[in-house]
């Protein structure tokens, strides 16, 4: 087990540099927000960003394996859920519900 | 628990003021935040049961969740310190993990937040669902308690499941995996929302797609950076491209 004050350390350093991340930018850009591309920028990049991190939870997906099938069918379950009833919480938990299963039975290694 | 005041504004304003503002701001922000925030139960229960799993001490978890308060890093981090990685290291991957935060700050609304202690919790708080909630068509009106009120109940349901998912991790079985497909499926939900606000410009997340592939085949050390990077300039150019014809918004 590692020694504690490493592990407090390890988190204080990472909360660090991820809040730097997540405000010191404001300073910096937010004179850039009236322009016209600050505003393109913003309507389109919350859609993209969030594709980029789907594709990205399944960047290191199996495909030529059948366990693979688990988090395909799961995700298949997900946008499914979504389209139909556009309520977050049943697709997040019908996917998860899905993956969890298959994964724990059928394709379980 | 008191009922949600939705006809108070409809209410003639007689002496004694009505409920004031930050009650029913309260409310608001947890129907906002109940279908992301929920999601984030199995994710924190999958996460805090990692924790023990990995050998680290169950508060610990809690710690990691309040403190860095960013879940994709945090699996991450977890493997890392399990390792007792040097802390460089760790600094370095959280700045690359989590880089693409600079990105938000062009769309996430701090403007409409008020208070310096306001705005310092709001950027501190500024979680991928965050910020997903707060851009998408639906928040452009919201007021500034409501934003920090959201924050604040997404911020909480993460630090309380990942605890508690670090105390009962020891009575999940084995056998049982696949907990950590609630990050992929809470994306995947964000993802469709966010389209479907576009209003048919598929060409946004065909190019979102595309810049993952190429930044997974080009860059697999540093997919997600590279990916944010690529999108960007991919968007840019667009931008350039389509500002020289007439637009029809």
């Amino acid at each position: 087990m590692p020694d504690t004050r490493y592990a407090i350390a390890a988190v204080l350093v990472s909360a660090a540099v991820t809040w730097a991340l997540r405000a010191l930018p404001f300073a910096a850009l937010t004179p850039l927000r009236e322009s016209g591309t600050a505003r393109y920028l913003s309507a389109h990049m919350p859609a993209g960003v969030m594709v980029i991190l789907v594709v990205y939870c399944l960047h290191d997906l199996p495909v030529t394996e059948a366990r693979a099938t688990a988090p395909l069918v799961a995700l298949a379950v997900t946008v499914g859920l979504h389209l139909w009833r556009r309520t977050a919480l049943l697709s997040i938990l019908g996917g998860t519900a899905t993956h969890v299963i298959l994964a724990s039975t059928v394709f379980a290694h | 628990m008191e009922t949600s005041p939705v006809a108070t504004e409809d209410r003639p304003r007689c002496s004694p003021a009505p409920p004031p503002a930050p009650h029913s701001d309260a409310h608001a922000a947890l129907r906002d935040s109940a279908g992301v925030g929920l999601a984030f139960l199995p994710l924190g229960l999958a996460y805090g049961a990692l924790v023990t799993q990995s050998g680290l001490e169950w508060w610990w978890a809690g710690l990691s969740a309040a403190l860095v308060f960013g879940g994709s890093f945090e699996f991450l981090l977890i493997g890392m310190v399990a390792a007792s990685a040097p802390l460089a290291s760790i600094a370095v991957s959280a700045l690359l993990v989590n880089v693409r935060h600079v990105f938000y700050t062009l769309s996430f609304p701090l403007h409409r937040v008020g208070g310096r202690l306001g705005k310092t919790y709001s950027t501190y708080a500024l979680c991928d669902e965050a910020y997903a909630l707060t851009t998408g068509e639906r928040a452009s009106a919201w007021s500034s308690r409501r934003i920090l009120w959201l924050q604040f109940f997404l911020h909480l349901y993460w630090a309380a499941s990942a605890t508690v998912g670090a105390l009962l991790g020891s009575f999940i079985p084995d056998r049982v995996t696949g907990l950590d497909f609630a990050l992929t499926a809470l994306f995947t939900v964000l993802a469709l929302d966010a389209v479907r606000d576009l209003r048919g410009h598929l060409a946004t997340p065909v190019l979102a797609v595309l810049s993952a592939l190429f930044a997974r085949l080009l860059f697999p050390g540093q997919m997600l950076p590279a990916a944010f990077a690529l999108f960007t300039a991919a968007l840019l150019g667009r931008r350039l491209a389509t500002s020289r014809t007439p637009r029809h918004a």
